[in-house]
């Protein structure tokens, strides 16, 4: 029966995304438990703000200019049409703060600084590192996760926050000065329509949790990875797909409870 | 966190030949850091250990032999208190492992080492960095002290001069060396070996071999190796077990096991192809394998 | 790395991420051009509001004096009430007079205001009773279908 059986491999790919999904909570809650050595011991959350934060910075900086610079020419298209070419500012920065910000930044960070997480956790585990932390009655939790976790959380507002900037300097750069929109209409319609509150920190909070997201499911798919090359780099592969998807479903649900009715 | 203080931080001073009473360690009625008493271990029905039962006296270097896949290594794993026994159970210094909670069985293993099959270093970190790792973790020791301690560490293992390098850039002895003395880093009183021949060449295994032996006499520690080298280890150890599907088969002295007759210790002890252990795994009739008519 | 090495990159990276969210609250946000703490509030009805939104500006000669923060429907009269917060350095006479306007053809809408000659100036809870509401461009095209049929059965 090939109907009974391409709906009973449904029910198992349901189930067993649903345990996942509980399994990558029950993590968190882990990750949030152990969390007080990592605090204490600040160094270890700076190292891994290195090789997170710092190391994805030029990525997300030349990504940022030219989705600012894009946006910047087709805005200008499709304004002109309607007359409004002074609007450009406005369409930039919205664009950028509310969405695309936070958004890009987030894809870009869990291909970037995500699969290298899992990638190297995967193969702690696949060299015993961890098994051997747990011998030396060190929690390889608080130790090595947690560390991470936070670094993840810390640096996503901020790679925004600069993929944002960077890009309204990109549009700026090609409606303001190649292109010649007047540049005090340009700053002074984004002033007017973009609101701190409204807009900017809402975009800050979106990146902090897609960061929260992104770097749970990276440290889960990593601690979880079968101890095999095969098993690791499957793993390093469903980080990047898993948090690119949820990135994106979680958009539209923050979308839609924050800029509702405006 | 608990302080470690100074006793508990016995110094290896260059491995010097000393016997374990010197440290005047209490010698208990039983005088076993650990008994294991017929325990039986199954995942998932599949039985791995079946009625193991085995003492590791105090300050001796007990060899647990056998097969790939014999259970060797997850009777490690159960001292350890990684795994958790389906019936029977593993007493260390007295205390049953798997009863503990979870910090008291971190504080277990404070008293405990091991060193895994290919060192588990920490890739991240350089070698001292490995080495000072424990003491980093455990004690408020004032970094010089470290310093100091990593550095005896290393000499003991001959690789003072590496304290620099990161691991990926040792050789496979070297490395094991390294991981050795991280291991005995705050002079635990058990140390387990998981397969620490593997892989390196003879003069390394001669180099490791030696240490594992050095390493338990002045430290006064008890050792515990699982392997499958044999010649290595018999020259070494105090006492043998050997073990085969689950079960232990055969047990002695080095002497006693090389003038053993049974078969399997036989086959093993001198590598021969057949025997108990035959050389083909089980499989239908060949001519059929082959579709050979007749 | 050497740790004084990642300090200061670390260091490099949360001063300009930091830097980026100032950049982005002052020079893109209205942070740096609205001043909440130094303001008074006025209210004022409207028959139709057309489509003026919390947050619209308001405007006195072209220049921005203040924010619209609330519009709600008065039950009593059956009209939009609408709160203005506006800037205390400007001070407008107890007449002034409120428009709805719309910047340019399809551009958004703001209130703009009008002084009048009154000594008494405006103060905090004020009302400003003159208003001109909304132009609803439905109205406006009624209007004027209605005044050419009177033109023809003229």
């Amino acid at each position: 029966m090939p109907a009974a059986r391409a709906i009973r491999e449904i029910g198992h790919r349901a189930i067993n995304a649903v345990w996942r999904i509980g399994m990558a909570t029950r993590f968190f809650v882990l990750i949030l438990m152990y969390s007080g050595n990592s605090f204490r011991r600040f160094h270890l959350i700076i190292k891994e703000l290195f090789s997170t934060g710092v190391m994805s910075l030029i990525i997300i900086i030349v990504a940022g200019l030219f989705v600012g610079m894009v946006l910047g020419l087709q805005g200008y298209e499709t304004l002109k049409r309607y007359g409004s070419e002074s609007a450009l500012g406005v369409m930039v920065a919205l664009g950028l703060v509310r969405e695309l910000g936070p958004v890009v930044a987030a894809l870009l960070f869990a291909s970037r600084a995500g699969s290298a997480m899992t990638a190297e956790i995967g193969l702690m585990k696949a060299t015993e590192q961890i098994s051997a932390m747990e011998m030396m009655a060190v929690n390889p939790i608080a130790r090595i996760v947690a560390p991470r976790f936070w670094a993840g959380v810390i640096s996503m507002p901020f790679l925004a926050a600069m993929f944002s900037a960077v890009g309204v300097f990109g549009g700026y750069f090609v409606g303001v000065v190649q292109i010649g929109v007047d540049e005090g209409s340009f700053w002074s319609q984004m002033q007017a329509a973009v609101d701190f509150r409204e807009d900017i920190m809402n975009g800050v909070l979106k990146s902090f949790v897609f960061g929260t997201v992104v770097t749970v499911i990276a440290l889960y798919e990593g601690y979880d990875a079968p101890p095999t090359a095969e098993g690791v780099s499957g793993a390093t592969t469903r980080t990047v797909v898993t948090s690119s998807l949820a990135i994106l479903m979680l958009d539209f649900i923050l979308t839609a409870i924050m800029f509702r009715g405006n | 966190m608990q302080q470690l203080g100074w006793p508990r931080l016995r110094l290896v001073c260059a491995v010097v030949e000393c016997g374990s009473q010197i440290y005047g360690m209490p010698i208990l009625s039983s005088s076993a850091l650990v008994e294991i008493c017929d325990l039986n271990f199954a995942y998932d029905k599949r039985p791995i250990l079946q009625g193991i039962n085995m003492t590791l006296p105090k300050g001796k270097l007990v060899a647990i032999m056998g097969l790939s896949g014999c259970g060797k290594t997850t009777l490690l794993r159960h001292i350890g208190g990684a795994l958790k026994p389906t019936s029977g159970c593993v007493k260390f210094n007295g205390q049953v492992v798997h009863e503990q909670n979870q910090d008291e069985l971190y504080a277990m293993r404070r008293k405990m080492g091991m060193l895994f099959q290919f060192g588990a270093l920490f890739t991240d970190m350089s070698v001292y960095d490995n080495v000072a790792f424990q003491m980093r973790e455990h004690t408020d020791l004032p970094e010089e002290l470290i310093h100091d301690l990593v550095m005896m560490k290393l000499h003991a293992v001959g690789l003072r001069g590496t304290h620099n390098l990161m691991p990926s850039e040792l050789s496979g002895g070297m490395a094991r060396r390294v991981a050795l003395a991280r291991t005995v880093a705050l002079d635990p009183m058990l140390i387990m070996y998981d397969e620490p021949f593997a892989g390196l060449d003879p003069i390394s295994l001669t180099v490791v071999g030696d240490l594992i032996r050095r390493l338990n006499d002045a430290l006064g520690a008890t050792s515990v190796v699982v392997t499958h080298d044999v010649q290595e280890s018999l020259k070494i150890v105090d006492y043998v077990y050997f073990m085969a599907d689950g079960v232990i088969v055969a047990e002695g002295t080095p002497d006693q096991i090389r003038a053993s007759d049974r078969d399997f210790v036989h086959q093993f002890v001198h590598g021969e192809m057949d025997g108990p252990v035959p050389f083909h795994y089980p499989g239908g009739d060949y001519r059929q394998d082959l579709s050979l008519k007749g | 790395m050497e740790r004084t090495t990642l300090d200061l990159w670390v260091g490099i990276f949360v001063v300009g991420g930091i830097a980026a969210l100032v950049m982005l609250a002052m020079k893109v946000g209205n942070l740096g051009t609205y001043n909440v703490s130094e303001s008074y509030q006025v209210h004022a009805y409207f028959s139709n509001i057309g489509g003026l939104k919390p947050k619209a500006s308001i405007k006195s000669a072209g220049v921005l004096v203040g924010r619209v923060t609330d519009i709600t429907l008065d039950m009593d009269r059956y009209e939009a009430k609408v709160l203005m917060s506006l800037d205390s350095r400007y001070h407008f006479s107890k007449d002034t007079s409120a428009k709805i306007l719309t910047s340019g053809l399809l551009g958004e809408q703001y209130i703009g205001l009008e002084v009048g000659g009154e000594e008494e100036m405006l103060k905090s809870g004020d009302e400003m009773t003159m208003t001109q509401s909304a132009v609803v461009l439905e109205d406006l095209i009624g209007k004027f279908l209605f005044s050419k049929a009177q033109e023809s059965a003229n």
